[in-house]
């Protein structure tokens, strides 16, 4: 790889931009797609291959290619600068996901708080509407506050965001449920939200509640069996 | 280590003036333990970052980089070992894989 091609890769990964690296094998000569024109095939494989986020080698014309997908990390958007969001944010930065919190009480959103990592100050509904969640995001509420949560919670209903968890007890979320139906949120939507958020796994600090959270994102979006909850939350209630 | 990272630290080498070689995974077969697009960056000085498998064939890869940093010519590497040679250059999982490896210039 030239140093010229590396620094392209690099911009368009901290622009956010999804490229994908072609790599003929026989030679190792490379372009990066859309940036470079390439033959009609290729173009086709490099899209297949950032749609469905995988690399794989492809023949064209008597030649191998290696097509490797760089999209960019998936989003975890938390709701609410809380002491297990501090414990939350780190562990999902080491996993890959690139996090936002959201959280309009200054008290709790501070940079001493959450070093380097990308604070919104909006109201929730703003901030999520803002933030243009998409089928790589995931929501996670965290605030106990209804004020804060049940706006974030609603814009994530209205988005494909791939996974929606929210903070509090069985008897909270029943309350949560009957509030998101009074904003016109139907039963199979209202479903999506995971709650009691996060795997079963007893947690009871925030580092253990952050790893439960965290590994039932992980599921949901690998496409685990450990991702699919029984009962949808509101046949609890 | 996310492959951003790897890149990220293959560049930073490379400016300090680095002998780096990139190798890639290109190709599995059964149960090799890191998908298609895992990266391994290594330098001459034997600095290495990310990974091309469980740690199995790592060793190797780094020997056959001297070589690509060297030549600046790329190669194809193929991993794909029988049980009872396991414990030479191979993955113990039972896997097979292909790795690409290129020199950074």
């Amino acid at each position: 790889m030239t140093p010229d091609l590396l620094a392209r890769l690099r911009e368009a990964q901290a622009a956010k931009r999804p490229v994908a690296l072609l790599t003929r094998l026989s030679d190792g000569r490379q372009r990066l797609w859309p940036d470079d024109s390439v033959p009609a095939a290729l173009s086709e494989a490099a899209e297949a291959a950032l749609r469905d986020d995988k690399a794989s080698a492809v023949a064209l014309d008597g030649d191998k290619w290696f097509v490797h997908p760089h999209n960019p990390p998936a989003r975890l958007i938390v709701v609410g600068a809380v002491h297990v969001a501090q414990a939350l944010v780190p562990m999902a930065a080491t996993l890959g996901f690139a996090v936002t919190v959201v959280d309009p009480r200054r008290a709790f959103a501070t940079p001493e708080r959450f070093p380097g990592v990308s604070l919104s100050f909006d109201w929730p509904d703003e901030a999520m509407a803002a933030l243009a969640l998409d089928g790589r995001s995931a929501v996670v509420t965290l605030t106990h506050d209804p004020k804060l949560d049940d706006p974030a919670l609603d814009v994530a209903l209205r988005s494909p965001c791939f996974y929606i968890g929210a903070l509090g007890s069985r008897r909270t979320h029943a309350k949560r449920v009957a509030r998101l139906q009074e904003m016109g949120h139907g039963e199979g939507a209202i479903a999506r939200i995971r709650a009691p958020v996060g795997l079963d796994i007893a947690a009871v600090t925030a580092s253990e509640i952050a790893l439960s959270v965290l590994a039932e994102v992980v599921a949901a979006r690998r496409g685990a069996a450990l991702a699919q909850r029984n009962a949808p939350a509101v046949a609890a209630a | 280590m996310s492959d951003e990272d790897v890149l990220a630290t293959a560049a930073t080498w490379a400016a300090e003036g680095e002998e780096v070689a990139l190798a890639t995974v290109v190709e599995t077969w059964g149960s090799s333990p890191r998908p298609a697009g895992s990266r391994l960056a290594v330098t001459a000085s034997g600095r290495m970052a990310g990974s091309v498998s469980g740690g199995c064939i790592e060793g190797a890869v780094a020997e056959a980089a001297q070589r690509t940093m060297e030549t600046g010519a790329p190669q194809l590497l193929d991993f794909g070992i029988s049980d009872e040679r396991a414990w030479e250059v191979g993955l113990a999982c039972g896997g097979k894989l292909q790795v690409f490896l290129e020199r950074l210039a």
